[in-house]
């Protein structure tokens, strides 16, 4: 069986396991995100906690994924669960480290103007700081989402959803006849899927960053 | 310009600063040393005084951005020393160096900031951000959505100031707003600030370190050394005239006479009438009226009534009779609203040593010569030095009364003790 013939005779299965693969990321994203924005919030007005907060999460990442996923079973059990709580902390780095550089460089004299004109710190926060922050936090998540989707891969491991079960199948079954196809299909699929979330991080950047500040 | 702080409509408050300090923690000098000050309501008061002297420091103790730790601070008499901060700043306008507009926001939304935080409706909001942008000179149907990048400085810092007026403050606080910008914008914005404040007379305090900003835009001045301790605290003309100190003459430079040239207008002097004739006049008329003037010179009016030419005696005759050809053209003239300083230049340039003076069309008026500006001058500077001295007397005086009545006091209580 050539690829083309694989690709049309599994095609349910394997878009199952994008579609799940997919859903994955874009939870986990949504949780990273907003737990490494609420970080940088809590601690980029400090030096100390800044770092802290940055170092901490680059130390999560230089963990490897199959030893997280692997720490994680005998906490949480097989499946969804490992899966979601290694995506979610491996997400964080590049969001935290962002969104604390975007928010320490918005200019010293706009905080003085807002201040001035009498907007109290949350109004500050949400009208100037992050919007001005924005652009480099969406970056941030484009970095994350780019890995997450290769760590999802692994979450196959811990019997978690996603393509990676595909990859692991072909490995486990090297030799016999799908073996090369059902690797190659699973990897081919992350691509495609890592450039579609792409594409629409560049709609999202295009839709809520204002264009005053848009380069 | 002394006398709108003065006038009744002020719709600004009045500013007392009452021993204001401020040490900063692990400091054993104040930065601020103790600033008394009582500032008039509708009055443009300009703080000026060498980097570092802490005016920038005293300013921002005003709306509490920077919070004082000492003395109490009285807007319009209310105490606002204990007040909530972003309340206070909501009633005190504030526009910076840098504009301070901020870059995610179009120039509308940038201005309607305020009125939104403080309750206003939206259509009020709405035809208040039109308001301000017609009042600082912008047209708002193009000037409306743009973002503060697509703006030149000038402009930038024109929003910043609409922005600071949005809620109609009675008090704007300005933090060198013009330092950045180029000299020639700057001398527009100058006379914006100007005409913006003989519309609205607001109270505001002013910081810069140019003093011929100062001089230019203050009703009164406050000239500050280190610790923000105020050498001098008066009018441009009477520090010009008579600094209290080494100090401040040395803040206010080489030239103070020149610099009082641009304090007076042309209309506050005396300008001569010179004999003149319209071009459609006949030239047996313009030849009688050479020959009647005291002058051996003539201006030339064009059909308007504007300063056309200089025609001298013999001009016409070596132009055969044309008046296409002969005579000067009239190269400069200056309007009733023009500093001395302007006339002077130009009566300096012009090779005749005189200058037209034009109405609000530039028709002719009258003329500017040499004789009569300096003249005027010398009257202007022997007033103020009169006011100067009488000033000063009223002063000792009241420093006698007070030695006075304190040695009467002492007195008073040692012959209680005594008894």
């Amino acid at each position: 069986m050539n690829f083309w013939d694989y690709l049309v005779n599994r095609h349910q299965q394997l878009l199952a396991d994008a579609y799940q693969h997919a859903s994955a990321v874009f939870q986990c994203m949504v949780v990273a995100t907003l737990i490494g924005i609420v970080i940088a919030v809590v601690t980029y007005r400090s030096d100390w906690a800044g770092n802290l907060a940055t170092t901490a999460t680059s130390t999560i990442l230089t963990i490897p994924s199959l030893a997280m996923i692997g720490l994680l079973i005998p906490i949480v059990g097989l499946g969804v669960a490992p899966t979601v709580i290694s995506l979610t902390l491996y997400g964080l780095l590049p969001i935290v480290r962002n969104a604390i550089v975007g928010l320490r460089g918005v200019d010293p004299s706009l905080i003085d103007a807002a201040k001035g004109i009498g907007m109290s710190r949350a109004a500050r926060l949400f009208k100037v700081e992050l919007p001005l922050a924005w652009p480099p936090i969406l970056t941030g998540i484009r970095v994350s989402t780019q890995m997450l989707m290769g760590i999802a891969a692994i979450a196959a491991y811990a019997s978690g959803p996603g393509l990676g079960n595909e990859i692991f199948r072909g490995i486990a079954s090297l030799g016999s006849a799908n073996a090369l196809n059902q690797v190659l299909a699973g990897t081919l699929g992350i691509i495609v899927l890592a450039l579609l979330f792409d594409a629409a991080y560049v709609l999202v950047g295009r839709l809520t960053i204002p264009r005053g500040i848009r380069v | 310009m002394s006398e709108s702080a003065t006038e009744t409509q002020a719709s600004g408050a009045s500013i007392e600063l009452e021993n204001l300090s401020k040490r900063y923690p692990g400091s054993s000098d104040p930065a601020v040393d103790s600033v008394n000050m009582e500032i008039k309501a509708g009055e443009l008061i300009i703080f000026v005084g060498p980097s570092g002297c802490g005016k920038s420091t005293t300013l921002k103790m005003i709306n509490r951005l920077i919070e004082p730790t000492g003395g109490r601070i009285r807007i319009g008499g209310e105490d606002v020393t204990d007040m909530d901060p972003v309340k206070l700043r909501r009633k005190v306008g504030y526009a910076i160096q840098s504009s301070g507009l901020f870059p995610h926001m179009t120039v509308a939304q940038n201005i309607a900031l305020v009125p939104k935080m403080v309750g206003w409706s939206k259509s009020k909001i709405k035809s208040r951000v039109e308001e301000m942008l017609d009042l600082v000179g912008l047209d708002p149907g193009e000037f409306h959505g743009r973002y503060p990048r697509q703006l030149s400085g000038g402009q930038q810092q024109r929003v910043g100031v609409a922005r600071a007026l949005a809620a109609d403050p009675p008090v704007l606080l300005m933090d060198e707003p013009f330092g950045a910008v180029d000299p020639i914008t700057r001398d527009h914005l100058q006379d914006e600030l100007i005409r913006l404040q003989h519309e609205l007379h607001k109270t505001i305090v002013f910081v810069t370190h140019d003093f011929d900003e100062a001089i230019k835009l203050g009703d009164r001045i406050a000239v500050l050394r280190e610790k923000s301790h105020i050498a001098q605290f008066d009018t441009p003309e009477a520090i010009l005239t008579n600094p209290a100190d080494d100090f401040v003459s040395g803040f206010v430079g080489a030239g103070a006479a020149l610099k009082r040239l641009n304090l007076t207008r042309v209309r506050d002097v005396e300008v001569t009438d010179y004999p003149t004739v319209q071009v459609d006049d006949p030239l047996q008329d313009i030849f009688n009226k050479l020959r009647a003037a005291g002058t051996n010179e003539l201006l030339l009016l064009d059909k308007r009534g504007r300063p056309y030419k200089w025609l001298r005696r013999g001009d016409l005759m070596r132009a055969k009779g044309s008046l296409a050809r002969a005579g000067t053209l009239v190269h400069d003239t200056v309007t009733w609203d023009a500093t001395l300083r302007d006339a002077l230049e130009a009566v300096l340039t012009d090779n005749a040593g005189r200058v037209a003076v034009t109405g609000r069309r530039g028709e002719y008026e009258g003329v500017v010569d040499m004789e009569t500006l300096m003249n005027s001058v010398h009257e202007l500077l022997e007033a103020d030095r009169l006011e100067a001295v009488e000033h000063q007397h009223e002063l000792e005086e009241q420093r006698s009364l007070q030695t006075q009545q304190e040695q009467e006091g002492s007195q008073a209580a040692d012959g209680e003790a005594k008894a």
